[in-house]
């Protein structure tokens, strides 16, 4: 491993190690989901270096930083969505519940299972509305029958805010909603499957105000119940709906602390250049 | 206009330049637009030309001449015993009934020549009709009947107008007197022209009046059948795996290579190597659908391969991501949506697979399904031909029948295709109708 970062360009290694150590509090008691050393390779190029953040429950952690920080290839990891690019490479320890995920033991399709994500872009299936809930606990086996299934469909529609909106067709296309409820659907489609964490890779950056704040409230409510990590390039929504924050510079974790502290307080001069709109 | 040289010095001129240069791109854009129509009506043309030339010349075809013959199936001239077998009446003298009948309708006919030329009147396959009624009922025999029975080849084009009269009789076919015969049958009426059943009742035939289309039809759904049972399932297993399994790598890189090529590789050397790798190596039977399928299907492969591979590629990845974030399996993610949105482009390959090796014959030539074959084909091993290799083998023949059943076997074949062009983009509708 060292013989890689040898080879890799030694600016950006210079850069990066004169990033130094992150600032502020990365581990938290009983993390759901806790990175250690984490390195992620595409190829030979190195987008993350050495990343330790700890992922609590009911807490909103928000992943901040200017694009090409490595914020989305870290949340693609924690769920293993990576193993679909053939070139990437990851070293380092990612634990769920303290076992490590990428342990050759551990199934990927059951690791996803209990790590939902939520995509940039909306993506429901080009099928029915119930169809698109129905999808993931049909896939797992999370129903007896037909009324146990829609009551997970209808619960999961319920919790992701949007039920009232589309409880008379049910049987219409999810594509043919407008984008803040596609997305909303989506949100109830990772939530059929009862994760225990969802990641969500800015969900709303295809959205408008309206129903961003939609979805921000929708955050809110579930954060009682699950681990939450967003990423997002909206430092306002960043503000609003995380506990903690963690911000990211050229695949280095420069400081990660609670949101209010970062937001008003900021230590590393990166961040605070960040958060005040000076770069990035 | 001079402009276009000036600098332009101010926002202005600018202004001036693009309203300088407007005219001549607007004029550009009304030629390319007159090109694009041009060719579309030109070819257009072309087609309909083509349609029109092959339905005149084929219609005929479907119309066949028949000549109402008085006749008397006595045993005796059929040289037939009492309670004759099967074998007997097959081998029976059913020409020697036909020309009694005809003999007996004009009588005044003596001289050898001429008796010659009136029983060319009767199509050679008068007798074999005449053997197949006396087969299904043997009760017919001493009795005398009124049948319709097939004309020959120049009576029929004679009755068609193809026969021009106006040639000195020593430089046509059908002679004065053959023509005075007709015009007593016709004022009788006792000729007459009718639907030809034979045409898709039977196979091929020496004798334009018999032939038919039905063994190069049958010859060719076997064959098609054969080349989509294997060429589809393969070719989108294959490009399943290439798209969405296998490991970009040089050997993948390799396959993909050579994939392409194989679509380019000419049809004929599929057949060379079907008639040495079927036939010669695994003594599979020559002229048969089965060998005619597995060859097509060699040729079709690279092409619904390519496409497949296309359409899935085609899928946005964001579907695969979601069925993978819900955790789904690879091969789940493959099968519960990127294949159901895909299959319409598979299909489309599909059908330009099928079309190529519907309308291919240089392959089929190497592995015998050139041989003039009489039986309608049952099964996948029985001998049999194709209708592009039917249309070939008529082409090259000079009786006028032929020439017409030519092109109504085109339009059969242009039928076939269209039918099952037709199915497909049904089936495609039906697929694209789920969104």
């Amino acid at each position: 491993m060292n013989l890689e970062q040898d080879q890799a360009e030694q600016t950006i290694d210079e850069i990066v190690a004169s990033l130094g150590d992150t600032v502020g509090e990365t581990r938290v008691e009983n993390p759901k989901m806790s990175a250690t050393g984490v390195d992620v390779f595409y190829a030979d190029k190195q987008a993350i270096y050495g990343v330790d953040l700890d992922i609590a429950n009911n807490e909103v952690i928000a992943m901040i930083g200017p694009s090409g920080c490595g914020k989305s290839t870290l949340l693609r990891c924690l769920n293993r969505m990576n193993d679909t690019i053939p070139i990437c490479r990851v070293t380092g320890e990612l634990t769920l519940d303290g076992e490590d995920i990428y342990n050759k033991d551990t199934d990927p399709v059951l690791l996803r299972a209990r790590v939902g994500m939520v995509f940039q872009k909306p993506n429901p299936f080009p099928k029915s509305i119930y169809e698109n809930v129905a999808y993931g606990p049909r896939l797992h086996g999370l129903s007896r029958n037909k009324a146990d299934l829609d009551d997970i469909v209808v619960t999961s529609l319920r919790k992701a805010g949007i039920y009232n909106e589309v409880k008379d067709r049910l049987d219409a296309p999810g594509t043919g909603l407008s984008g803040g409820q596609q997305q909303r659907l989506c949100i109830a489609r990772t939530i059929a499957c009862s994760p225990e964490v969802i990641l969500m890779d800015e969900p709303c950056s295809a959205l408008d105000p309206i129903a961003t704040a939609k979805i921000e409230e929708l955050i809110d409510e579930l954060r009682e119940n699950y681990a939450i990590a967003i990423v997002t390039h909206s430092m306002q929504q960043a503000a609003r709906v995380s506990q903690r924050t963690a911000y990211f510079h050229l695949g280095k974790l420069v400081e990660v602390g609670d949101t209010d502290t970062i937001f008003t307080n900021p230590s590393h001069e990166l961040t605070e250049n960040y958060i005040t709109g000076r770069f990035g | 206009m001079n402009q276009e040289s000036q600098q332009p010095s101010s926002r202005g001129s600018a202004t001036e330049l693009v309203r300088a240069g407007l005219k001549r791109r607007y004029a550009r854009e009304k030629r390319f637009r007159l090109y694009g129509l041009t060719a579309i009506f030109g070819s257009l043309a072309f087609l309909a030309v083509l349609i029109i030339s092959i339905t005149v010349r084929g219609l005929p075809a479907f119309q066949q001449t028949f000549i109402q013959l008085d006749v008397t199936l006595d045993a005796g001239t059929l040289g037939l015993t009492d309670n004759p077998d099967n074998a007997a009446l097959l081998k029976a003298n059913y020409n020697g009934v036909i020309k009694k009948a005809l003999l007996a309708s004009f009588p005044d006919v003596k001289k050898r020549n001429d008796k010659k030329a009136l029983y060319k009147l009767m199509s050679k396959g008068a007798q074999y009709d005449l053997q197949r009624k006396l087969i299904a009922d043997p009760e017919l025999i001493g009795q005398s009947k009124t049948y319709w029975l097939p004309a020959g080849d120049d009576a029929n084009g004679y009755m068609k107008g193809i026969v021009d009269t106006t040639l000195p009789e020593k430089k046509r076919r059908f002679k004065d007197n053959q023509i005075a015969w007709v015009e007593t049958l016709k004022s009788e009426k006792r000729i007459a022209q009718r639907f030809n059943k034979t045409f898709f009742e039977r196979g091929d035939s020496r004798e334009p009046e018999m032939a038919g289309i039905r063994g190069a039809l049958f010859g060719s759904i076997l064959t098609l059948f054969v080349t989509l049972m294997l060429s589809f399932p393969v070719a989108v297993a294959a490009a399943i795996y290439l798209e969405e399994f296998a490991p970009k790598n040089k050997w993948t890189d390799l396959i993909e290579v050579n994939i392409n090529n194989l679509a380019a590789v000419p049809s004929i050397v599929f057949g060379l190597l079907g008639l040495a790798v079927f036939i010669n190596f695994f003594h599979l039977p020559r002229s048969a659908p089965l060998v005619g399928g597995l060859v097509l299907s060699l040729m079709t492969l690279p092409t619904i391969i390519i496409s497949s591979r296309a359409a899935l590629k085609s899928v946005p990845p964001s579907i695969r991501d979601a069925a993978l974030g819900l955790g789904a399996s690879r091969l789940q993610v493959v099968f519960h949506h990127v294949l159901p949105l895909a299959l319409p482009g598979i299909l489309t390959g599909t059908i330009i697979g099928m079309a190529q090796a519907l309308g291919e014959t240089a392959p089929l030539l190497m592995i015998g399904m050139v041989a003039f074959i009489v039986d309608v084909p049952t099964s996948l091993t029985d001998p049999a031909t194709v209708l592009p290799v039917q249309i070939f083998q008529w082409a090259d023949l000079p009786e006028k029948g032929f020439v017409e059943r030519t092109s109504a076997a085109i339009m059969v074949l242009l039928a076939f295709l269209i039918a099952m062009n037709a199915f497909a983009v049904m089936l495609r509708r039906k697929f694209e109708r789920k969104w």
